[in-house]
């Protein structure tokens, strides 16, 4: 490992110390021992087989909206609206295949996840367009995309797309041909009750053609040039703005897969206000991955672990609800904010 | 539409207008230093929560205002640290408070009163000014009676900001941190010190912001209580091309366009989610096409390394 990047990791994990010290200072003050909590943590995320398979669950959308902000980032942009993108995948996908359309499953499930993608992507260039055209800033437009999807997809669920017949708020269930097989079919160990699916595989699949399109094309390369600086870009007779829309369109899509997964490999429907801030997780898993493909696959884990354990918070812990992992998730993002105090740290050794 | 516009919908958008007004004027003397400020929403929320709790405890909304002041500038320094102090991206540091606003007031609200979306009803809102005379003309009453003391000073905020910033050695200073921090700091201006002041003061007005919604518009915090105004806010600033009065006309067209919203919940059988998202909608376009002609200030975003 080169010098710089030691310097990097040492500073994350340095970084990564202080935001879990702050949060067991905040468990102790609320009146929590912090060590029983994260062992709670721990024990439900790592210490069965179950909990294994729950947190690769957890895992997986993590992993696609924490791409789908370091796309951004890669692109010179800050994609705060995966949240948005993500609903909007889900909704385009459980409505096409919850219209009773019918089609042999090696047609429809490779459709289906080109329509997330395209749902997802066409909300994540939106603002991408807006940046180029007019100069208005991602950061505010992805934000308020975020709220319009919310509204638009409660529209869809509360309304015209509802199921009839329940009480429940979601959309009619998908067709069997658009559902994607789960990993206890082909990995013995996992039990049927833990929906990590299809998604999985296809997510770290994407973690490699993340890593081969940064390395390896010019695509890759030049998105980063310009990323990096638009004057520079310029130089080198790089078209910038080709590039925002571009790194947006496919950071909107990767956070549109998340239908892959919610849709297509777990409840089989969209459900009502179903992410609960998965889309702002990515933008810790990013920062703490550093935009590198095996660091965001790590974060994701790690937050992963922590949406699984945060169930058991509410019912171990009086005082805690699974609220904790949001603080977490801020604290960290704060301490990658800061990281020029661990760097100062690092340097001094 | 005569139902739709009458004086109730006027007042109510005055009313609606102060908490865009509040964060607004905050964020422009945050970015008037240089530092651009997108944590106003979760400023607004760290506010309106502390304020409620406060105000509850205390049974005095006047404690529940000075609280909210107080955690708004506590969280704004945190926001200042990371920017300021560590030259951190102050879109990142910003962001944290965001997500911040989204899990510590309901890890606290549910630590103290086992809930973790609403506190409990105040029993005393934030008083309102009251002319008697005022009651013997109704329509004149209902427009200009009647307005809790925050709406009143918020709108008071306008002109001393607009003194502040274009007529006082300290708007200057503040001026030149955001425009030219080098020059600044050549002429013996401390640019990091101004540059947590406009931080500070973005705090202190956005928790005002927030605690109008929970102690004088409202009377107790609910999750997601600013309903994204903080960023309302900040496109009335570059609407308002980041002076004063283009942030009152800019927050007015804002909180007029909400009071529209939901009296037109009622009014029409559109659905609810289409209302409640044009707010946003108006926003967005407004930005795109006022963005290019609206001055901002030439460092805003750009930490300040001494060399």
């Amino acid at each position: 490992m080169s010098k710089e990047s030691l310097s990097v990791l040492a500073t994350t994990l340095l970084s990564l110390v202080a935001a879990f010290f702050v949060s067991a200072v905040i468990i102790l003050i609320l009146g929590e021992n912090p060590v029983e909590v994260f062992k709670v943590f721990i024990v439900a995320s790592l210490f069965s087989w179950d909990g294994v398979g729950f947190t690769l669950f957890y895992m997986t959308p993590l992993l696609l909206t924490g791409l789908s902000v370091s796309m951004a980032f890669k692109g010179g942009l800050f994609n705060i609206g995966a949240e948005g993108q993500l609903y909007m995948g889900s909704m385009a996908v459980a409505i096409f295949a919850g219209s009773g359309i019918n089609l042999p499953f090696y047609l429809m499930i490779p459709i289906c996840i080109l329509l997330a993608f395209l749902a997802g992507g066409i909300w994540g260039v939106i603002p991408g367009y807006l940046k180029v055209k007019f100069g208005s800033h991602e950061v505010i437009n992805t934000i308020m995309l975020n709220l319009i999807a919310y509204g638009i997809c409660n529209y869809l669920v509360v309304g015209p797309f509802k199921r009839q017949g329940d009480q429940i708020l979601e959309t009619e269930f998908i067709a069997q041909s658009a559902r994607v097989f789960r990993l206890n079919k082909i990995i013995p160990w996992i039990s049927e009750s833990v929906p990590v699916n299809f998604a999985l595989l296809l997510t770290i699949s994407l973690c490699v053609g993340y890593w081969y399109f940064f390395h390896k094309m010019r695509y890759g390369y030049e998105m980063q040039v310009s990323g990096h600086s638009s004057e520079v870009a310029r130089y080198a007779g790089i078209n910038s703005g080709r590039y925002i829309i571009l790194s947006m369109f496919i950071a909107g899509g990767l956070a549109g897969l998340v239908a892959v997964h919610e849709v297509m490999g777990f409840r089989y429907t969209f459900h009502d206000n179903f992410s609960r801030g998965v889309g702002f997780m990515g933008i810790a898993v990013a920062l703490l991955g550093r935009n590198n493909p095996l660091g965001i696959f790590m974060a994701a884990f790690l937050f992963g672990m922590m949406n699984r354990g945060s169930l058991f918070i509410d019912i171990n812990f009086d005082k805690l609800s699974n609220d904790l992992v949001i603080v977490v998730q801020g604290v960290i993002i704060l301490f990658a904010a800061m990281s020029g105090m661990f760097q100062k740290l690092v340097r001094s050794k | 539409m005569d139902l739709l516009l009458d004086a109730s919908l006027f007042a109510s958008g005055i009313r609606l207008s102060t908490p865009l007004i509040l964060a607004a004027l905050g964020g422009l003397y945050c970015e008037k230093s240089g530092v651009t400020n997108i944590g106003l929403d979760g400023i607004m929320i760290f506010g309106a929560f502390s304020g409620a709790v406060v105000a509850f405890e205390t049974q005095d909304p006047w404690w529940g205002l000075l609280a909210a002041i107080v955690t708004g500038a506590f969280i704004s320094f945190l926001h200042g640290i990371a920017s300021i102090r560590y030259n951190g991206d102050q879109i990142i540091s910003a962001t944290a408070i965001n997500i911040l606003a989204v899990g510590l007031p309901a890890l606290l609200s549910n630590a103290i009163y086992d809930s973790t979306s609403v506190t409990p009803n105040i029993p005393n809102l934030l008083p309102s000014i009251k002319f008697d005379f005022l009651d013997n003309y109704p329509i004149l009453g209902e427009l200009f009676n009647n307005y809790s003391y925050l709406v009143v000073g918020s709108f008071l905020l306008i002109p001393i900001s607009w003194y502040v910033i274009n007529k006082t050695i300290f708007g200057l200073k503040l001026k030149a941190c955001g425009e030219n921090p080098e020059a600044a700091e050549a002429a013996g201006v401390d640019v990091r010190l101004y540059r947590m002041y406009g931080v500070l003061l973005s705090g202190v007005l956005a928790g005002l912001g927030g605690a109008f919604l929970s102690i004088a518009h409202g009377s107790a915090y609910v999750r997601n209580i600013s309903s994204g105004r903080g960023f309302l806010a900040l496109a009335a600033l570059i609407f308002g091309k980041y002076s004063p009065v283009g942030v009152l006309y800019a927050c007015l067209l804002f909180g007029f366009a909400d009071a529209l919203q939901i009296r037109m919940q009622n009014a029409f059988a559109i659905p609810v989610q289409v209302i409640q998202i044009f707010p946003f909608l108006l926003a967005m376009v407004i930005l795109s096409s006022f963005v290019g002609r609206s001055p901002v200030p030439t460092a805003v975003g750009k930490p300040y390394v001494k060399s």
